[in-house]
């Protein structure tokens, strides 16, 4: 069973979800991120995902790895969307399982923050005007060496 | 030889290719990323991570022949 992986399908959430039930779990929460209409007023039409796929489900799998050494008892699934995305398309799913409830929310956001940083996938926006790939002019994170610090890690 | 991968941005300013084949062993990421910068017009490559064989670099590690480079602007994924 695959517990990470990029889709070019749409994605079976209650797939996800099934691949982290456990005997030990108390809890398992799921993260759903949809393609969300409007961003600061503008409109988006559509997104394409792109993935560097090889590495792409590496991170997923370290993000794995961290979660399961951080939480004891966690079990964690991640698949992430790539392609042409309309409005309210699911782009995430994140299912974490754990023996108690308050570790399956924390470790569940966490793996979202974590993708935020280190897992290469990339958006574009297309809306009525124009298109761009986000991220490359926020300039809001830069990597002076390179590759992501220990400190942009842990935020 | 070295197969050197762009993605978003960097792809289309390289003129939509996924990937170009290049010798930069001995060079070190901040080198090759100088010369591509300087051939391309890469647009913003200081806040450009590195990856090589699928793991990120810092910039002043040293490209082997055969190793598989990735420029990764900051991603937008979730």
């Amino acid at each position: 069973m695959k517990m990470f992986e990029i889709s070019k399908e749409p994605i079976d959430i209650q797939a996800v979800i099934d691949k982290v039930v456990q005997r030990e779990a108390g809890a398992i929460t799921t993260f759903i991120g949809t393609v969300r209409e409007l961003t600061k007023g503008k409109k988006t039409l559509f997104l394409i995902y792109e993935a560097y796929e090889a590495m792409a489900v590496k991170k997923l799998e370290q993000i794995g790895a961290e979660i399961e050494q951080r939480w004891e008892g966690s079990c964690v699934a991640i698949t992430h969307r790539v392609g042409r995305l309309d409005i309210t398309d699911v782009a995430v799913v994140i299912a974490v399982s754990t023996p108690h409830r308050a570790d399956a929310y924390e470790a569940n956001r966490y793996a979202i923050e974590r993708i935020k940083e280190i897992v290469p996938i990339w958006k574009k926006e297309h809306w009525e005007d124009g298109e761009e790939w986000m991220g490359n002019q926020l300039e809001t994170v830069a990597y002076p060496s390179g590759k992501p610090e220990e400190s942009d890690m842990n935020e | 030889m070295n197969k050197v991968l762009f993605f978003a941005h960097l792809r289309d300013a390289i003129g939509g290719e996924e990937f170009l084949s290049i010798d930069a062993s001995g060079k070190t990421v901040a080198e090759l990323k100088a010369d591509l910068t300087a051939n391309y017009n890469l647009p913003k490559m200081d806040t450009v991570m590195t990856a090589i064989n699928e793991e990120f670099a810092s910039n002043d590690e040293v490209i082997s022949d055969g190793d598989i480079i990735a420029f990764i602007p900051p991603v937008s994924g979730g």
